[in-house]
């Protein structure tokens, strides 16, 4: 039930009254709404219990293994928010003097240097306010580089097949074609198609590495110079960034570009629709071109690098320079782990997808890369199972739900069918993910012997299984009053 | 088992074409491939007079597992697009050789139909994708 359905004519609640009135003497008669707004007039028990019940419904890494590939939905010290939250970085106003933020720009000087140091790159600029942002400023960049040389002529993108969707948006958002690059059967990158498709059109490449197929690109640094011996440049999409922090570094790969997603691998919130933060990291012939400000420090004082002394910026994403208490939080998130704990989560975030694809294979799940090692997710596929069974990849998300496990990303990538995408994370319990496997052996048995338990799954939730259709096309997303 | 009628020829990208009487060709989705991603929710339709190449991305297709490009089995101008599809969608799903179609169009050259697969190789081909 809606919180607007228990309204009750006259019913408030001290709690939520307006601590002051306002004088609107000087708003003209004219702009003053005469009707009050349609809030709903509940008690303040009623709030409280209809918000409680609420949260209780979430599916939360709070509450529940969630094990969503590409999503790195690892669980965030309350550390983070906490220290975050200090009144000093709280109250700060974006518009103060940079002599009155000093501290809070030491933390974002610091942030930059650290992200330099476990990407590789030559600079990095925070403002971008989400990561698909930050996929934006950096492709803009490499046509803002090809521009300043004059290079008009590259008119097209490389995007393998197995990217993130996003990529080949982003490309065309920032007036580019985007030229598909197919996957061989063991999930690199075909470099024989790659070869034909490079030309004098090509600005650059968008590759996420590990690929979105939970493995690593073995032969990323011949495809990088054979990218950079064509004049293009290199996109690195940081979302599987976990896999490999501390170990390698897209800056020693060849990229000149990369976006990291802060809330997959350093820990602010996820979802809910932001705030992001989406920091680029850009090699040394793009820093020219990075969107400002960005924190600069002369040995005493920490201060703006703006538009002034950046002429060639792609400009600003925002007004200031970011979500500042989103940084934060993987500012103090960084400094948590230092650089050793930074190479524990990628030892663990790998050792964790492993551990789970063998115990899966074992347990007679087929992978769908069994000659590669995971890196921090790996896939496995139920064609078998639905081409036996009858029983599909969506059959086994929905049924797990009852088991009180988050469902795998599904039906993503798109090349394996009937696929599940499972990623855990390091931060999960050897014995949680062994209660993972065990829930999935037994949807399996229940696949062979009570199918209806799977095709009506999931049994258990304050929903059912929703029609996707309906909910697509006819969405119902704002309260219009009662129904009567 | 997959519907594969013989009459029609195939792309590799699980379109399917239909030669009409009055020679223009008509274009829709395999029912193969309409089974593969699902309940659709949406379909984009190339507009009438567009002049579209061959492998040419020009109608998307999204269902409620993903949204897919459809490529022009051939090339040609654009005569006819399946207007019932922006409000049931769902008709690629349940008649994908019929009422399903795409969009019709008067083709450049008809000589391209002959590079596209006939039913009994179309049907080679998703055995052996199907590794």
């Amino acid at each position: 039930m809606l919180i607007f359905e228990q309204s009750h004519t006259g019913r408030r609640a001290l709690a939520q009254a307006p601590m002051q009135s306002a004088d609107t003497s000087d708003i003209p008669d004219s702009m003053l709404r005469t009707d009050e707004p349609g809030l709903p007039s509940t008690s303040e028990m009623q709030v409280v219990r209809h918000y409680t019940r609420l949260s209780q419904k979430n599916f939360s890494i709070d509450t529940q293994f969630y094990p969503l590939g590409s999503c790195t939905m690892k669980y965030n010290p309350r550390a983070c928010n906490t220290l975050a939250m200090l009144p000093g970085f709280l109250a700060r106003h974006p518009l103060a003097p940079a002599s009155m933020g000093q501290g809070f720009l030491a933390c974002m000087y610091d942030l930059q240097e650290i992200l330099k140091e476990v990407t590789g790159m030559q600079a990095v600029t925070l403002t971008p306010m989400a990561g698909a942002q930050g996929e934006f400023a950096g492709v803009a960049m490499i046509r803002a580089y090809h521009d300043a040389n004059g290079d008009t002529g590259r008119t097209e993108i490389l995007v393998p097949d197995a990217a993130h969707g996003t990529n080949p948006a982003t490309a065309v958002m920032c007036g580019y074609k985007v030229h598909e690059i197919p996957t061989d059967a063991q999930g690199d990158v075909d470099v024989a198609a790659l070869k034909l498709a490079i030309g004098p059109q090509t600005a650059g490449i968008m590759l996420t590495n590990p690929s979105t197929l939970g493995v690593f690109e073995r032969r990323i640094e011949e495809i990088a110079a054979l990218i950079h011996e064509a004049g293009g440049l290199l996109y690195y999409d940081g979302a599987n960034l976990n896999a490999i922090l501390g170990k390698v570094r897209p800056g020693d790969m060849g990229f000149d570009v990369i976006h990291m997603n802060l809330h997959k691998t350093f820990s602010t919130p996820h979802g809910g629709g932001g705030p992001g933060a989406g920091p680029v990291g850009v090699s040394k012939r793009l820093e020219p071109f990075m969107p400002v400000p960005v924190v600069g420090y002369d040995g005493d004082e920490y201060y703006w690098i703006t538009e002034a002394v950046r002429p060639q910026s792609i400009g600003r994403l925002s007004a200031f320079m970011g979500n500042a208490g989103v940084l934060m939080r993987a500012y103090i998130y960084a400094r948590m782990l230092g650089s050793e704990g930074m190479h524990r989560v990628a030892d663990y975030a790998t050792l964790n997808a492993n551990y789970l694809m063998a115990r899966l294979k074992e347990a007679g799940f087929d992978v769908a890369f069994p000659g590669r090692r995971a890196t921090h997710e790996f896939i496995i596929t139920l064609k078998r199972q639905q081409k036996e069974l009858g029983i599909t990849a969506m059959d086994f998300a929905k049924r797990l739900l009852d088991y009180n496990f988050h469902a795998p990303t599904t039906y993503f990538p798109m090349l394996v069918p009937e696929c599940l995408l499972i990623e855990p994370t390091e931060t999960e319990t050897r014995e949680e993910l062994d209660a993972f496997v065990a829930a999935m052996v037994r949807i399996q048995e229940e696949a062979e012997n009570s199918p209806e338990l799977l095709k009506e799954a999931p049994h258990t939730q304050p929903v059912r299984r929703l029609d996707e259709v309906r909910a697509a096309k006819q969405l119902d997303l704002a309260w219009s009053g009662p129904a009567d | 088992m997959s519907n594969i009628p013989v009459e029609l020829k195939y792309a590799k990208s699980h379109e399917w074409a239909r030669i009409n009487d009055d020679g223009s060709v008509t274009v829709g989705i395999s029912d193969t491939a309409q089974d593969q991603l699902g309940d659709m929710v949406f379909i984009e339709v190339p507009e009438v007079g567009q002049t579209l190449t061959a492998e040419e991305a020009c109608a998307v297709v999204e269902s409620v597992k993903a949204a897919s490009d459809v490529y022009a089995p051939l090339g040609g101008e654009v005569v006819e697009v399946n207007e019932g599809l922006a409000d049931s969608p769902e008709t690629v799903n349940n008649d994908a050789y019929g009422e399903g179609w795409i969009f019709r169009l008067e083709p450049a050259a008809v000589g391209e139909l002959e590079a596209l697969m006939d039913a009994d190789a179309y049907e080679a081909f998703l055995a052996s994708e199907d590794h």
